[in-house]
């Protein structure tokens, strides 16, 4: 009937004051974004000019033999670092969640550290380490030379996956675990059928959320990264030096639609897996 | 006895949430652990299902002991409140959980969820998930998780009291029924009275962690060990006095001498008469006469203070002359809206000597 709905954000936006406004932040925001985009497509070697459009930078990409090597390098560090991040920082949200033990609010503190404590000391810390406390040998074969970056990247990844995990447990009923002890499940059994599954979302998530961190990293990869292992990030930094030319735009333009796509499917995965959950 | 308590304690800090308790359960029994919230039932409960370790005493279970008997290793499965039906689980593979668990083959699983499920008439619904059933299929899903396992013991945690007024009283029927077929010893925890006279053949009233008493239903309401028993369970007069050798109680609360059945002991003690044991005619009428023996006891005088019409009874509060108010219930046995005994009139009241219960403590 006449009931009265409150105006949801969207319908500000009906107004042309709050149109504008919304229009500057998106111009803001995507304008520098939008047009590496485009100029990445531009038939030229000066990145100024429109010229024409052509995928001809992305075709230079592909041939380019230290980029596709550095691309590797990235997306293997990328999974490494994923894996043992997940690992890592769900098994110490469980213990968070589940147990009481001698230090564990100073273990609460120091776990997100490494989300607060600036990039640049990070990586400075890094290279102190990698440098003279526990230098990683060299002439590794791949992908065994990446080691000490994938390292670099678990100990600011872990952190987050944390984060999500513990959040998602919050939301654990309790008795759902007691009731799986009393069918008769064992402690672990019991971890592993019933309070995994409800980790899983935030396992997703948290997975998706280490890899694009490491994908995306350079300035701790930077510190860490020899002249035989660099990333994808690194490498258009040394090409970046030079000029800024539209192969610079094609890959971070690379970069930038696998960041997105990979959160896209972190985003949708949750929410169905939130929904089919949340009912019991 | 297939379950014993034997002197049983849990405390937490300081605070004794069970406090002493020994208590026998019968094979066959629908047990039920009765109290307001806080009173140590659950507790109770989840030490007997292993969830909680005693600080005191012993558990027996067929006579053995159950001190270091893991949950997963007790003869025992709990219906939990929140039901804790596993949400990535078909209703099938919700019952069928414990089960494997215990490596029964396959075919034998089947059948026994098939069984389990039509037993909760839920045999549409093996292939449902959790969140496209009710709370009550949810609950008749925990129930068949927990009976195909056929636990020696059935704990039921509250199992009613999420449900809504209509389904409650159906599935108090049911679960009456269930417990009749598969012949399990049922142990429920309730706060609700109603829902523990009338599914249980006996009950345990618990309080500040200590037992109050056990009998059956209609005992407990007859015959209360305790005011707090008889005033927890439904509703009750109580009155301070003292009891002559003569069986007449004296009470300044009255203004008419009680003549009680003989047997109690002497003494100062108190009365209790429930609501409905009272009969309650108008000041117009004739006085009623008293007990045979003592034809001035156990009638006095009032007006009606207030009343209250439930349907098939209306509650009544009468103030007496000496200022005491008495809660009087009267079946409601004609059709007449009109109310008989409008508030504002002056009434008798008067009970039969074998109406009041003594109470010591």
């Amino acid at each position: 009937m006449g009931r009265r709905r409150a105006p949801g954000p969207l319908d500000y936006a009906r107004r042309w004051p709050l149109r504008l406004w919304v229009a500057g932040v998106m111009l803001f925001l995507y304008l520098p974004l939008a047009s590496l985009i485009a100029f990445s497509f531009n038939d030229s070697r000066r990145t100024i000019r429109w010229q024409g459009f052509t995928f001809g930078w992305y075709g230079r990409l592909a041939s380019d033999d230290a980029l596709i090597a550095a691309f590797a390098n990235s997306l293997t560090i990328a999974a490494m670092s994923t894996v043992v991040s997940v690992v890592l920082g769900a098994m110490a949200a469980v213990a968070l969640w589940r147990f009481r033990f001698p230090g564990r609010s100073a273990f609460d503190g120091v776990i997100t550290l490494p989300i607060v404590v600036p990039e640049i000391c990070m990586g400075v810390a890094m290279l102190v380490f990698f440098g003279t406390i526990a230098p990683w040998p060299r002439d590794l074969a791949w992908p065994f030379d990446l080691g000490a970056i994938a390292i670099a990247h678990i100990t600011f990844s872990f952190p987050f996956v944390t984060v999500v995990v513990r959040a998602r447990l919050a939301s654990f009923n309790r008795e759902m675990e007691e009731a799986a002890r009393d069918l008769g499940a064992s402690e672990l059994r019991a971890l592993w059928d019933v309070v995994l599954p409800h980790m899983r979302p935030a396992l997703i998530s948290g997975a998706l959320l280490a890899f694009t961190l490491s994908l995306d990293d350079f300035v701790i990869t930077f510190f860490t990264a020899g002249p035989n292992t660099v990333t994808f990030p690194v490498k258009i930094y040394s090409m970046v030096r030079f000029s800024v030319t539209p192969e610079v735009n094609a890959a971070s333009t690379v970069l930038m639609a696998i960041t997105v796509i990979l959160t896209l499917i972190g985003m949708t995965l949750q929410g169905t897996d939130i929904a089919k959950t949340e009912g019991a | 006895m297939l379950i014993r308590f034997e002197n049983v304690t849990k405390r937490f800090g300081r605070f004794a949430a069970v406090d002493n308790v020994s208590l026998d359960i019968a094979a066959g029994e629908f047990f039920a652990l009765l109290g307001p919230s806080g009173c140590g039932k659950t507790t109770l409960l989840r030490m007997l299902a292993g969830l909680e370790p005693l600080s005191e005493g012993r558990i027996l279970i067929d006579g053995i002991d159950m001190a270091g008997t893991p949950p997963n290793r007790r003869p025992v499965n709990m219906v939990f409140q929140s039901y804790a039906v596993f949400p990535h689980m078909t209703v099938a593979d919700n019952v069928a959980y414990g089960l494997k668990i215990d490596k029964v083959p396959r075919a034998q699983r089947e059948t026994r969820v098939a069984e389990a499920l039509d037993l909760v008439k839920l045999g549409d619904f093996a292939q449902r998930r959790p969140d496209q059933l009710s709370g009550g299929q949810r609950q008749r899903v925990a129930l068949a998780r927990a009976l195909v396992k056929r636990p020696k013991v059935l704990l039921l945690d509250e199992p009613l009291s999420a449900l809504d007024a209509k389904l409650r009283d159906a599935m108090r029927g049911e679960l009456a029924a269930i417990q009749r077929e598969v012949g399990v010893t049922f142990v429920m925890v309730t706060h609700d009275q109603d829902e523990a006279l009338a599914m249980a053949s006996r009950c345990a009233l618990m309080n500040l962690g200590k037992l109050q008493q056990v009998a059956s239903p209609g005992d407990l309401y007859e015959h209360p060990a305790n005011r707090f028993v008889a005033d927890f369970i439904g509703s009750i007069n109580l009155f301070e006095g003292t009891l002559a050798p003569d069986n007449t109680f004296a009470t300044a609360a009255l203004d008419t001498p009680v003549l009680i059945e003989p047997g109690a002991t002497a003494g100062p003690a108190w009365i209790g008469i429930r609501p409905e044991k009272i009969v309650m005619t108008p000041a117009s009428a004739p006085r009623p006469t008293g007990p045979a023996a003592r034809p001035a006891a156990n009638v006095t005088r009032g007006t009606i203070v207030t009343s209250a019409y439930l349907g098939a009874t209306t509650q009544y509060d009468v103030r007496t002359g000496s200022g005491t108010l008495i809660k009087v219930t009267a079946p409601n046995g004609t059709r007449s809206t009109s109310p008989a005994l409008p508030v504002g009139t002056a009434v008798w009241l008067h009970w039969a000597p074998d109406a009041p219960v003594v109470l010591y403590g």
